[in-house]
């Protein structure tokens, strides 16, 4: 009974992770269309965002002070990230929709180069985070099954993230612009609004959350300039799964691959597993070849 | 089926997310039949054509078509390609050919021919290919430009490529979606009489808007209003029906819409 | 006036032909051992971007995934010459992590026809199977790019789990000759580097009739619009498939000359990185064109080497710089550029720039011509 529900928990835990690095993703890939081979980056800048302010706490600042650092990170994150990706979009990618193999290449490009960055900065062996003492700990719900606190504080963050995501994208103005740029570019042009605007504004915000994502990695181990890497893919296949265009597909997206990973090096080995998880994905997409969610209108041409 | 038809649409629909474009709809056509299917914006015209070539999958109802030996297939069931090997040819809205070819290259490509890879591998030009494709090229206009490449022609001259490469695949049955617009009159008037010349040997169904192209050309005319239909007769007779007029004209207004275009 | 451009483009072509096999025939005595042995490394390569440049440059499908199959006909054939070191005995890294005896399918390996036909067949037969999944159901562009980039992360994470019947993260190596030929002789080196020359001249010719071929047109309507052709009657799965098999094939045997050459073979020699650089070549030499596959391949790989020497951590910058500028910048590569400027600067230059405005103005036919 433990183990399962212990299952069960580590792949909700998981799931939130991998749904934590997708919602960024949902946005500039589902959304916008864009392929950013460069978003892994902007996770890395997240978390190193994190480090530098955890550095900051703990060498300037009075040591009953330093619980704090976790939730004054959380904002510059998202902005760094942001800040990156508003740049990305308007020096490189503006150029490059209707190319998306192309984006693909050249995004990658600007990833390899902030990989290098991050190692010409902090030098390229992992950093550890030390986490706020309030993280320490866990939920003893049973003998035997112990949630950790930093995980269901992901958890807690994926769910905020995901409301307000919501909220932004169907409740509000902004939102509202930006889906109608999305749906119809021309028509949305036409009735007066800035699309170049909203494009640069969506590509931050979703660069963004990726940069919180970012911050979240540092509770669960060491970062690195590569860390971005080893998300990219996983994250893709988050969105690939879902489907794109809706959130909803992304947090079935999520959770699948995470229920499936945890079950399956439960079952085998963590290699082994990675293997029978990428069947289960391509699998799936015989069943849906265009993920979970699936649109049907005459505009989806490709 | 009845022997003469080559193609019968039964109770189609498609449902696109709620969005109904095409309802109910019924439509038969007989060899060698010349037919225009017309009715406003959003009456679910084109989706009709794609579903008649494989591009949309209705969601209920079937497409039949009857081979050249008399053998019924449901063409809603099979893909793209296998409705384009038993003979049924579609001519998109926009040109949509290969830029990166030569015109000649794109007509080879379109040639009725096996498209089986070791076929494609083995081919080799031969004169007979060389004099029919120089024919057809011929016929659009466009024997001068044979070794230039696709994509450096003028959209009209586009147009007319993709024509070449509907005729030079020989179907049985050829789906036009409209073929005029942005033509000028004189070679409206080409394609007009070029349909015609089609339809002595095969079937075609064509969408359009202009209405003067239509009167001058149609025998038979198909009408759809909101995914359903609507009417079907003579041009005389549709423009002498009230439903169609009311259509066209929206109540109380008295202007023969369908007299003057879209 | 097409015959008589024609016939002087063909002298033209004759005339580069010749240079280059002069160039390839020259190189042993010009170079040092050390130079050729790299050149040679290049020039397997240069195999395997012939096939990127037939799946990308040709059929416009992305494959991050070359790597896997480079590595995979790589490891195949290392695993006979690792047999061949130890003349059948239980290799020294299986020994180490707790393997006692040869497995069934390591044995297989000991048989160097059997050895040479699977280092084909295997990579050929993943291609076929990740082909047909996602070709047959319409998943391609960007879809299908990641999902390769899946790929080598899975083959990668196996090949370094299964430690002890991969070598783990060493991989395999350590070992000195080949059919009873040492590796290290001079003579031997040199042996190799024509073999693999006569591969690329192969290659290459093969590879250029396919392409001038009726099916090679299929191939460049795929990249287009494949939508468009599905109406023509053709079905663009099977030819990307096939391709997809072809590109798999070349970059295994690549692989097999790399290994030969080299001397080891490891996980990170088909990653992420490497996987993607291969596309880099194409890019850079002129993606479909094949003759640009191989200048790229050998060009980037030499100002690698160079530049690495001199500064290797600025090499990353730099890498990622030239994706960013070359795809931006120059996307028919460095022999789009150089027919761009040459005599007929004029005339290419109107009716290249015609073709794209023109092409802009349908981005909404059905084709998949911003699929590129």
């Amino acid at each position: 009974m433990e183990v399962y529900l212990l299952h069960l928990f580590n792949s909700l835990s998981l799931g939130s992770i991998l749904l934590m690095i997708g919602l960024g993703l949902a946005i500039t890939f589902g959304l916008m269309g864009v392929i950013n081979m460069a978003h892994g980056e902007f996770i890395m800048v997240g978390a190193y965002s994190t480090y530098v302010v955890q550095k900051t706490f703990m060498d300037y600042l009075p040591k009953s002070w330093f619980d704090s650092y976790f939730i004054v990170s959380l904002p510059i994150a998202f902005v760094m990230a942001a800040l990156f990706g508003y740049l990305l979009e308007r020096v490189l990618i503006r150029h490059l929709y209707n190319r998306p193999l192309d984006s693909l290449l050249a995004t990658w490009g600007v990833g390899l180069m902030l990989q290098q960055l991050a190692r010409t900065i902090f030098g390229a062996p992992n950093v550890a985070v030390t986490s706020p003492a309030w993280l320490d700990g866990g939920l003893t719900v049973m003998e035997g099954l112990v949630m950790p606190y930093k995980r269901l504080f992901i958890i807690a963050m994926v769910i905020i993230t995901l409301t307000s995501m919501w909220y932004y994208i169907y409740r509000s103005a902004a939102g509202r612009r930006m889906r109608a740029v999305m749906q119809n570019r021309n028509m949305a042009s036409c009735m007066g609004i800035s699309t170049r605007r909203v494009d640069a504004m969506t590509f931050a915000i979703g660069s963004g959350v990726a940069g919180l994502a970012g911050s979240a990695l540092t509770l669960i181990g060491p970062i690195g300039p590569s860390i971005g890497t080893y998300y990219i893919v996983d994250s893709f296949m988050v969105v690939v799964l879902g489907g794109v265009g809706k959130l909803i597909g992304t947090i079935f997206g999520a959770f699948g691959i995470g229920f499936a990973n945890t079950v399956f090096e439960a079952w085998s080995t963590a290699s082994i597993g990675k293997v029978l998880v990428f069947l289960c994905i391509v699998a799936f997409l015989q069943w849906r070849p265009t993920g979970f969610v699936k649109m049907r209108s005459r505009s989806l041409d490709s | 089926m009845n022997q003469l038809l080559v193609l019968q649409a039964e109770q189609v629909t498609v449902d696109f997310d709620g969005f109904v474009a095409v309802n109910q709809m019924s439509l038969s056509l007989e060899e060698g039949e010349l037919r225009f299917l017309i009715g406003p914006n959003g009456a679910g015209k084109t989706t009709m054509l794609d579903m008649m070539c494989g591009k949309t999958k209705p969601t209920g109802g079937k497409i039949i078509y009857r081979d050249l030996v008399g053998v019924e297939h449901d063409v809603t069931r099979m893909k793209e390609h296998a409705i384009a090997e038993l003979g049924i040819g579609r001519k998109f809205q926009a040109p949509s050919i290969f830029g990166s070819l030569t015109v000649y290259e794109n007509m080879e490509l379109a040639m009725r021919q096996s498209h089986s890879i070791w076929t494609q591998l083995r081919a080799k030009r031969t004169i007979e290919e060389q004099t029919k494709i120089m024919s057809k090229l011929d016929l659009v206009g466009l024997a001068g430009q044979a070794n230039v490449r696709a994509g450096g022609l003028s959209h009209g001259q586009k147009q007319w490529l993709e024509i070449g490469m509907i005729l030079i695949e020989e179907p049985r049955l050829l789906l036009f979606d409209e073929p005029v617009a942005g033509m000028t009159d004189a070679e409206t008037e080409k394609t007009g009489h070029l349909l015609k010349e089609i339809a002595k040997t095969a079937s075609v169904v064509v969408v359009e808007h202009d209405m003067d192209f239509v009167r001058a050309f149609a025998n038979k005319v198909t009408v759809m209003h909101e995914g359903k239909f609507l009417f079907e007769g003579t041009m005389d007779e549709v423009s002498k029906d009230a439903r169609v007029r009311e259509v066209y004209l929206g109540k109380g207004k008295e202007r023969d819409a369908v007299g003057s275009g879209k | 006036m097409e015959v008589i451009l024609d016939k002087k483009r063909s002298k033209q072509r004759m005339i580069f032909y010749g240079f280059a096999l002069l160039f390839l025939v020259v190189m042993p005595f010009v170079l040092s051992e050390f130079r050729l042995d790299l050149l040679t490394k290049f020039l397997a390569y240069a195999l395997v971007a012939i096939g990127v440049d037939l799946i990308w440059g040709y059929t416009g499908i992305l494959s991050l995934g070359q790597g896997v199959f480079f590595g995979l006909g790589a490891y195949c054939f290392a695993m006979y010459l690792k047999l061949e070191s130890t003349g059948g005995k239980l290799p020294d890294f299986m020994e180490w992590s707790g393997v006692t005896s040869l497995p069934w399918w390591w044995k297989m390996f000991g048989y160097a026809p059997i050895a040479i036909i699977l280092a084909i067949l295997i990579p050929v037969l993943l291609a076929w199977f990740l082909g047909a999944v996602t070709f047959r159901n319409r998943i391609k562009g960007a879809y299908f790019s990641i999902l390769t980039q899946a790929l080598v992360i899975i083959v990668y994470t196996l090949f370094i789990g299964q430690q002890g019947y991969t070598g783990g993260t060493n991989g395999i190596t350590n070992f000195f000759t080949v059919f009873g030929f040492s590796l290290m002789d001079p003579d031997v080196k040199l042996v190799i580097y024509f073999i693999t020359v006569a591969f690329v001249v192969l290659a290459y010719v093969l590879c250029r009739r396919l392409v001038n071929s009726r099916f090679g047109n299929v191939l460049q309507a795929v990249r287009d619009g494949e939508n468009r052709l599905r109406f023509f009657g053709y079905n663009p799965a099977t030819y990307q498939t096939f391709v997809f098999c072809v590109s798999a094939a070349l970059s295994a045997i690549g692989g097999m000359l790399f290994v030969l050459n080299v001397g080891i073979i490891s996980p990170s020699m088909m990653y992420i990185v490497p996987s993607i650089e291969m596309v880099l070549w194409v890019a850079i030499g002129g993606r479909g064109t094949l003759i640009g596959a191989i200048v790229g391949a050998v060009l980037i790989n030499s100002a690698k080497s160079l530049f690495s020497e001199a500064y290797p951590d600025q090499w990353s910058y730099f890498l990622g710089l030239l994706f960013v500028v070359v795809v931006v910048f120059l996307p028919q590569g460095l022999y789009g550029w150089l027919k761009q400027r040459s005599a007929s600067w004029k005339w290419m230059n109107r009716s290249v720039k015609k073709e794209v405005a023109l092409d802009e103005s349908v981005i909404g036919a059905p084709s998949g011509a911003s699929d590129r």
